[in-house]
């Protein structure tokens, strides 16, 4: 046997970390059928993004959108959660890796525990909070936050009273479940997988080490995210916005940016990425919660480059009286009598201010994870100089050591929206590799056959829950208990500790049998987060998983009457009661499977595109590539070089080779997509290769129909040859270098077409070309002269050193203001500019052989007439717009189309592979399934009652109902099962009531009507 | 006492309201007891029936909110 070739690779991988890019790689990974460990080395999953109270440029709230994520996850069968684990070796290579763990003992029986919360009530330990960064107590035994998972608490060996003196136990006496096992031991273990993707995210920057902002001294100073937490409604103050000192309302509160980012001297030379949409979010948050607090924040550069972004940063601005001052803050000076801070700043007119605030914010910034860094070392990844994963310029998801991949914070600092990108990029990479073992691993889920209930009449069965004293220290549960024991068609009554657990469930299942009960109602918790466990009880059971229902007198009684117990049990009652009402109609419904068409449709030969297209053959479809001009490449066939070593320009190549000559992928050039019809999994088009049709059939559809140079009319481009734009430019010096040579005195003007009125967004690349192309001229001229003018500089994360390289190289950068843009005069070959230095505040005039235009990225004009034909919408910019900014930045409204590269937004080439991958592991979440199904939660139609009025098409947001004809002269509205999310809007718009949602019928939300009353 | 307390049911979008009730329950947020909910997949499935039944039920006041 050779042992350098594994004999043969193993269908499962590792994920190490488990915030929101572990979380992502995770789901992807398992939903193309392969099975996960998620490994995390905190009690619990999460990461950062469960600390922040809301996300940019949405303002959604953090903890709403990755709620159901995180239920995903919990309940997903190819997932497993190994917390409060830390890898200790890697060893072997990839398809066959063997880890070695160490599972940290929580001292609580994780199968055992259900989150009742009474041990930690009693416990008499108080500790600081480090999920609230210590602004306020939690117990010596914790859950760090309420929807954590798993949902376990864990003790705190440090601070746990029985630990530090050998007495007390408490928890242990109290726990009703006997979860409490003070001699559990830490345990190694080993797993064998596949590949292993790592996520150990970031560490935010010890501002303490910034000594002259006094953080650690001022209790009114504190980190952005201590502010997170303050702004949270389940943070320390519960959501109101205090002052740590004294809990007083703050009424100036500053922020002040890149706190341990873009500071040579403590050697953290690169930009965080985040800190600046961060501080604006807080700032308008700021301002939502109290228009009256002052808020200004304190910066070097605004880096909006993300998309939506800028229009966000402007509505700050706008509409929110955010103030930014561009300076920095060089100390803060406490006032002992009243608590407040005086920050001193060089203002615009030079003049040193000083002004007092109520609270200052850092902007801290985001440092390697040390822990990230040791696994590193131990496992053989190299690191980069600033102690980020290394990687390649292109590849930025592969590491140094082969089946090893990365995503995330842990390779530079990034967004949510950017580390989910690269958290889709690294499962494809992960599950390329192992294409061979899909579904080897995977476990069936079976369960016996239904039972048929139509001919019985309905026996319900009630399970009022206690949950410990949650609900029952309350709500007199027995009492609740007894009252649904004497509705009707109730059959069994009875209350239970903890209806989730996993004893209850059994009893829940042996009452079923035993009491022949063809309908189940729990009131306990909310349905949000318990309704699947308990679905899937009765489905155990051999009942259909529909015939339950859920009472919630847990979030929305017991917790929010706590002092009018009385009141609070009346209220059960009802909602027991119109609960049993709606129980007795409950159907049994079934979910609809139907077959997927495992062949891929990519829009677009350009870089993102084509890289779609192999990584689909990677996986082992079939792909249709279909371009709108003669030649494949795009964009990328004249992006020489980037400011990190790559040459696209020879990616490019290599990669139309490859998918021209791949057996899986059919090219189709001067093509473009007539029409589309079907749904996610099945969709069936047109396309016009050389003006002749063409059908196809495809399950997923990649859309990556890219992006163009804007063509400037600005600044003499098109009437003096000595103008052109950045992409030109580049083309002059790898095509013309001893013209290049000759050039003296280059100009460059940046934002031309971005960041205007009308095109509100920044094109992101722009100020890293300008820089990247004059450190080129530089290597072929060194006396050049480079004048750059700009708005601000954008060379986020690592791309910052590339301008600390310019300036230092003597490449002078002149700041204006949007008003007062440069002009531009001609007088035969020469050159002036004249503009007003907003730095200076002088007027500067520069002679120039060359002007360089620095031209915003355009949508393509094409793309519209795509948009329509495929009903996708369009973003404030007219690119494509994605289903969800933050958490589904790949995926388009359709369901099964999916999004990249520039189509989508500005982005640099490895961004655009990174994307492209992405969005193929979204795709193969659904190619990799034989046949998926529509849920059962659906509109049907009776079509004795249908008309075919319409009015149901009309109302239906989603085009899941036409009007069709199903037989000769015979109209009715027809449900496209796959796209109706049962929202139920046909059924109001119909008027004879034909259209019926199955689950929230008429007839089943009138019974709760009708029983909710007093009598 | 019973009939100054008015009754409120309130038809709720399980993806935004509804959540924002849990989340009001997780923070203990405390509110009187007479107001209760029916989850809907969206409130655009609210008809007017519903409404109207709610009122002949006794309601004093409506809430949908979604």
């Amino acid at each position: 046997m050779n042992l350098t070739q594994p004999t043969h690779k193993i269908g499962s991988i590792a994920i190490v970390g488990s915030g929101i890019a572990g979380i992502q790689t995770a789901l992807d990974i398992a939903d193309s059928d392969f099975k996960v460990y998620l490994i995390e080395e905190k009690p619990n999953v999460g990461g950062v993004m469960a600390q922040l109270d809301k996300t940019f440029p949405t303002n959604d709230c953090s903890s709403c959108m990755m709620g159901p994520k995180l239920a995903k996850l919990a309940n997903h069968p190819n997932i497993e959660i190994l917390a409060y684990s830390d890898v200790l070796d890697v060893n072997g290579e990839a398809g066959r890796f063997q880890l070695t763990l160490k599972k940290k003992a929580r001292a609580v029986n994780a199968e055992r525990c259900v989150a009742c919360n009474i041990c930690a009530e009693k416990c008499p330990v108080k500790v600081s909070d480090p999920f609230n960064l210590d602004l306020n107590q939690r117990k010596a035994i914790y859950l760090p936050y309420p929807q954590a998972v798993p949902l376990v608490y864990t003790i705190d060996k440090d601070h746990c009273r029985y630990f530090k003196n050998g007495k007390c136990r408490i928890c242990e006496k109290l726990c009703n479940n006997n979860a409490i096992f003070f001699d559990q031991k830490d345990e190694i273990i080993t797993l064998e997988t596949g590949a292993v993707i790592l996520a150990g995210g970031f560490e935010p920057f010890d501002a303490r080490l910034k000594g002259e902002y006094g953080y650690g001294r001022w209790p009114n100073v504190i980190t952005s995210l201590e502010y997170e937490r303050i702004l949270s409604a389940a943070g320390p103050y519960q959501g109101h916005i205090l002052r740590p000192s004294d809990g007083e309302r703050p009424r100036r509160i500053a922020w002040i940016q890149c706190v341990g980012s873009r500071d040579s001297h403590m050697g953290l030379e690169y930009c965080s990425a985040v800190c600046c949409m961060s501080a604006a979010k807080q700032a308008m948050i700021t301002k939502e919660h109290s228009s009256e607090i002052e808020t200004s924040i304190f910066y070097i550069d605004i880096r909006a480059h993300g998309k939506g972004f800028d229009r966000f940063y402007e509505r700050s601005k706008s509409e929110n009286n955010v103030r930014y001052v561009r300076s920095m803050i060089s100390r803060v000076i406490p006032n002992p009598e009243d608590d407040t801070l005086s920050i001193c700043y060089a203002a615009p007119d030079h003049h040193i201010r000083e002004e007092t605030v109520d609270l200052v914010v850092l902007s801290v910034g985001l440092c390697p994870n040390p822990s990230f860094m040791q696994l590193a070392e131990r496992i053989g990844i190299q690191l980069n100089a600033q102690g980020f994963c290394a990687t390649e310029p292109l590849e930025v998801v592969t590491t140094s050591r082969p089946g090893i991949f990365v995503c995330g914070a842990a390779q530079s600092p990034k967004d949510i929206p950017d580390s989910v990108q690269q958290a889709s990029s690294a499962a494809a990479h992960a599950t390329a590799l192992l294409t061979d073992t899909r579904g080897s691993l995977v476990v069936a889920a079976s369960a016996p056959d239904e039972r048929d209930v139509s001919k019985e009449e309905p026996r319900i069965g009630v399970f009022v829950c206690h949950c410990g004293i949650n609900i029952a220290g309350v709500v007199d549960v027995e009492a609740v208990a007894d009252y649904a024991g004497s509705l009707a068609s109730v059959t069994y009554a009875t209350d239970c500790m903890f209806a989730c657990s996993t004893d209850q469930l059994q009893a829940i299942k042996n009452a079923i049998d035993a009491h022949h009960l063809n309908r189940v109602e729990v009131a306990s918790c909310t349905p949000r987060t318990h309704e699947p466990l308990f679905r899937n009880t009765l489905r155990q059971a051999g009942l259909n998983p529909y015939l339950f229902e859920l009472a919630n007198i847990r979030e929305q009684d017991a917790w929010v009457h706590q002092a009018e117990p009385q009141a609070a049990t009346e209220k059960a009652k009802r909602l027991v009661r119109m609960s049993v009402s709606r129980a007795r109609l409950l159907e049994p419904l079934y979910d609809t499977p139907y077959e997927v068409v495992q062949r891929a449709l990519v829009i677009g030969g350009g870089l993102a595109g084509l890289t779609a297209a192999l990584t689909f053959a990677e996986q082992g479809f079939e792909t249709t590539l279909v371009e709108h001009t003669a030649e494949l490449g795009g964009n990328a066939r004249s992006l020489y070089y980037t400011e990190d070593g790559a040459h696209p320009s020879q990616v490019v190549q290599d990669l139309i080779q490859k998918v021209q000559t791949h057996s899986l992928i059919s090219v189709h050039t001067e093509a473009e997509l007539r029409s589309i019809a079907g749904s996610c999994g099945n969709f069936s088009s047109t396309v016009s290769v050389k003006g002749e049709s063409h059908k196809l059939s495809h399950g997923v559809v990649v859309v990556a129909t890219g992006g163009q140079e804007y063509q400037p009319s600005e600044y003499l481009y098109g009437q003096h040859p000595r103008v052109m734009t950045q992409k030109e430019f580049e083309t002059l010096l790898v095509s013309e270098p001893d013209r290049a040579e000759d050039l003296r005195r280059v100009a460059m003007i940046q934002c031309v077409g971005s960041r205007e009125p009308e095109y509100l967004y920044c094109s992101r690349v722009c100020c890293t070309a300008a820089i990247k192309n004059s450190l080129k001229l530089k290597t072929i001229n060194p006396d050049a002269q480079i004048s750059v003018l700009y708005r601000d500089i954008r060379t986020f994360g690592l791309k910052e050193s590339y301008y600390l390289k310019a300036r230092q190289q003597g490449v002078r950068f002149y700041r204006f203001e949007r008003e007062q843009k440069p002009q531009v005069e001609a007088q035969g070959d020469a050159l002036t500019i004249s503009v007003y230095d907003a730095q200076l505040r002088a007027p500067v005039r520069l002679e120039a052989d060359l002007l360089v235009l620095s031209a915003a990225i355009r949508p393509r004009e094409e793309s519209k007439q795509l948009m329509e034909a495929m009903h996708l919408a369009q973003d404030e910019d007219g690119f494509f717009m994605e289903a969800h900014p933050k958490l589904k930045p790949l995926d388009a409204a359709v369901p099964g189309v999916y999004l990249c590269g520039l189509a989508q937004g500005p982005k640099f080439a490895s961004e655009a592979i990174v994307q492209a991958r992405g969005a193929v592991s979204r795709a193969v979440t659904v190619l990799s399934q034989k046949e998926i199904v529509a849920e059962g939660m659906i509109n049907r139609v009776d079509t004795d009652l249908c008309r075919a009025c319409g009015e149901c098409e009309k109302a239906c947001c989603f085009e899941a109902i036409k009007v069709t004809e199903r037989s000769p002269g015979r109209k009715r509205a027809v449900v496209t099962e796959a796209l109706c999310t049962g929202c139920g809007v046909c059924n109001v718009a119909c008027p004879t009531g034909a259209a019926s949602l199955s689950h929230f019928k008429d007839t089943q939300i009138n019974e709760m009507v009708e029983k909710f009353g007093d009598d | 006492m019973k009939s100054e307390e008015p009754n409120i049911l309130a038809f709720v979008c399980n993806w935004c309201a509804y959540a924002g009730a849990d989340l009001a329950g997780v923070s203990r947020i405390q509110y009187p007891s007479n107001v209760r909910l029916i989850r809907l997949m969206c409130t655009g499935r609210v008809n007017h029936g519903f409404l109207l039944r709610a009122f002949l039920k006794g309601a004093d006041g409506i809430l949908v909110s979604g």
